[in-house]
């Protein structure tokens, strides 16, 4: 009895010397930091992540309420949000720790490959809607969207449509997967994925953000030199009081061991 | 003895007791889940068309005073690009919203706390004179500063159950029509029941009239494994095996369609249809089949003309209970009916139901908004289809249709 109730203690001990961090938010940024956080784990035996997802909506109230450390979002924080932390009296500091682009996708048989954004809004917000319009066959387009409650919807929304509403009745899909599979069995349609989920069952378009002038396929090359346009940074907030806390992750993270982490998921590298 | 008989008294009181309470308390959850979903639902209606603590404000020397949401949402959508188009002069319309600010300032120059931003707001606002702003009412320049805040309507009950857009996340101003959502959820039930009820009463009558023991020894079971069967599978499956099926036999666009989603709901509600109808099939009495049988009927003309007409009621309230089945299903028809709020023509279009609306969008709508709101509106939609639906199946097999033979 004696040995367990020692045994109990010491765990104890060494669980309160442990240098734990919560990191809670975005399911896009997630698989980034579960990795990192493994490695580092790894690394430095006396410390401990603890990561979860959620939603970058989620990570942002759970620093605001105090019960994470780290908020990991694929949207810039917002200006709701930004105001509570700085009514509670709290300084918020913010580290962009990836980029991630959204490549346009559309059927491997298409014959159109390069678009401009001022075509992809009008597609997306339904002014487009056959393919000889914008150079191709005459089919119908049937774009593909994400759920309202995903980031990447916003994101898209905010980069290509300039905050203009999706075209009502557009079709929704729950999750990346199931925009691929939708897209490599519909001849005409056109969606947005991230591109860590880009596969060989679908076609990449160039895009142009100049009107025309310069077309950029997406890659990670192409994304790291910043010549392709729908790239999104993912970021880290915490509070300024935290700092010392969770400093030791953060640059773990951005050092080139972490950076190549970020790559190897299939995110672009911040430097 | 007189003790044992008081003792077995009391443990029957307690028992009553605590039966009743049971029933109450049951009674009271479900009371309390109603009054909640109503009261949350019908909030839509009193809260503000824009997000609360935000409003809309204009230059002063613009005519226009009020606006409906659905206006609201073109002018940000640049449909409506002109002043003249809502009754104002004729200047084109710029619209500004919060963030737009850090382009004409920095973080510093709003001051501590944003405390100079009301004012910075004002300069822009008087700036341009058509100009539509959409700030923070906390923050919003007084009429001094050289601004004037425009009314938007509230969402009204036919806004809500007539409105033929549903753009929930639109800002400034979201739109909430549902019809598009519940004429979706009827069509895929309708489609799922009209494939499911002859295949599903062609079943049951096999089974309980002409299968052998050992046959119905294995067909039971297996019919029971696709009840059991997780409603994602069937999403996934739908997805990608009876999706493109659909696009290639019909040649469509699309393969996800109202009928993609019927089919996979109608396979679903199978297990209840069969089950249901085969019990009331089997409780027709062996007195009448062995009467029929005797005045010369044969096997066929004693299952169409005795056994289905005694069996009537309970095949109906097998009918009805699939289409609960289907209308609640959420998972399944959120992966393959394409989730498109528009409202169907033909069978062959993408629909989204309501129960796969609130399953995608619950998870991030902001607690006691708008959006929340319409979400817990639709619920109550929902409800009221399965009470509908249950007291229909209770009225059929409460009556008697044997009385017709």
């Amino acid at each position: 009895m004696k040995k367990i109730i020692l045994g109990w203690l010491l765990i104890l001990l060494y669980a309160g010397n442990l240098n734990a961090q919560r990191v809670k938010g975005s399911e896009t940024v997630l698989p980034i930091t579960q990795k990192a956080a493994e490695n580092f784990i790894k690394s430095h035996p006396r410390t401990n992540v603890t990561v979860t997802g959620g939603g970058s909506g989620v990570g942002i109230s759970s620093l605001m309420s105090g019960t994470t450390d780290i908020a990991q979002t694929s949207r810039r924080i917002k200006f709701d949000e930004r105001k509570k932390i700085k009514f509670a009296g709290n300084n918020l500091r913010e580290v962009e720790v990836a980029f991630d682009a959204l490549a346009i996708v559309v059927h491997p048989s298409n014959k159109v490959s390069q678009l401009t954004r001022e075509q992809l809004s009008g597609i997306f917000t339904g002014k487009i809607k056959n393919w000889k319009e914008v150079g191709g066959e005459d089919l119908k387009i049937i774009p593909y969207s994400r759920e309202t409650s995903s980031g990447t919807y916003e994101f898209f929304k905010e980069s290509v449509l300039k905050h203009k509403n999706f075209m009502s009745g557009i079709m929704s899909m729950p999750a990346n997967g199931a925009v691929i599979q939708s897209v490599s069995q519909t001849r005409g349609a056109i969606a947005y994925v991230g591109l860590a989920y880009l596969s060989d069952k679908v076609k990449p378009l160039a895009v142009s953000y100049d009107s025309g002038k310069t077309f950029v396929k997406p890659s990670v090359e192409s994304a790291k030199n910043k010549s392709y346009p729908i790239v999104r940074p993912l970021y880290y907030y915490y509070l300024s009081k935290d700092e010392a806390k969770v400093k030791n992750f953060i640059d773990y993270l951005l050092s080139p061991t972490g950076q190549k982490i970020v790559e190897e998921t299939g995110y672009v590298p911040v430097s | 003895m007189a003790q044992k008989n008081l003792l077995g008294k009391i443990t029957e009181k307690l028992t009553e007791s605590l039966l009743t309470l049971s029933g109450a308390l049951t009674t009271i959850a479900i009371l309390f889940i109603t009054i909640f979903l109503f009261k949350e639902g019908f909030g839509l209606f009193k809260s503000p068309a824009i997000e609360d603590g935000y409003g809309l404000y204009v230059h002063p020397e613009n005519p226009v005073n009020q606006l409906h949401p659905l206006d609201v949402k073109n002018m940000y959508d640049e449909e409506i690009i002109n002043w003249n188009e809502l009754g104002g002069a004729n200047q084109e319309i710029m619209v500004f919203r919060i963030d737009d600010v850090f382009d004409y300032y920095t973080d510093e120059d709003l001051g501590e706390n944003y405390s100079l931003l009301p004012e910075k707001l004002g300069y822009i606002i008087s700036d341009h004179k058509n100009i539509i702003a959409y700030v923070p009412e906390e923050f919003a320049p007084s009429v001094t500063q050289g601004s004037k805040k425009v009314k938007v309507h509230n969402t009204t009950l036919s806004d809500f159950f007539l409105g033929k857009e549903w753009l929930p996340t639109a800002t400034p101003s979201p739109l909430f029509g549902a019809l598009p959502l519940i004429l979706g959820t009827l069509l895929v039930s309708l489609i799922a029941i009209v494939l499911a009820l002859p295949l599903g009463l062609g079943v049951a009558v096999y089974l309980s009239e002409l299968a052998d023991e050992r046959m119905r020894k294995f067909l039971k079971p297996v019919i029971e494994l696709l009840a059991g069967i997780p409603s994602v599978v069937y999403g996934f499956f739908g997805l990608v095996v009876v999706a493109p099926l659909v696009q290639k036999a019909f040649n469509l666009p699309v393969g996800e369609t109202a009928f993609t989603g019927g089919l996979i709901l109608a396979i679903m509600a199978l297990p209840t249809i069969i089950s249901v109808a085969e019990d009331a099939i089997r409780n027709t009495p062996t007195a009448m089949r062995e009467a029929s049988l005797a005045l010369g009927a044969t096997q066929w003309q004693t299952i169409y003309k005795v056994v289905i007409p005694y069996a009537g009621s309970g095949i109906s309230a097998a009918a009805v209970l699939g289409i609960g089945r289907a209308v609640g299903e959420t998972m399944a028809v959120l992966m393959i009916t394409g989730n498109a709020a528009v409202i169907p023509s033909t069978i062959f279009e993408p629909v989204r139901t309501i129960p796969a609306t609130i399953a995608a969008e619950l998870g991030e709508a902001p607690s006691g908004g708008q959006h929340f709101q319409s979400l817990f509106l639709l619920g109550c939609i929902l409800f009221l289809i399965s009470m509908i639906i249950s007291i229909v199946s209770e009225m059929i097999s409460k009556k008697k249709t044997y009385k017709s033979l």
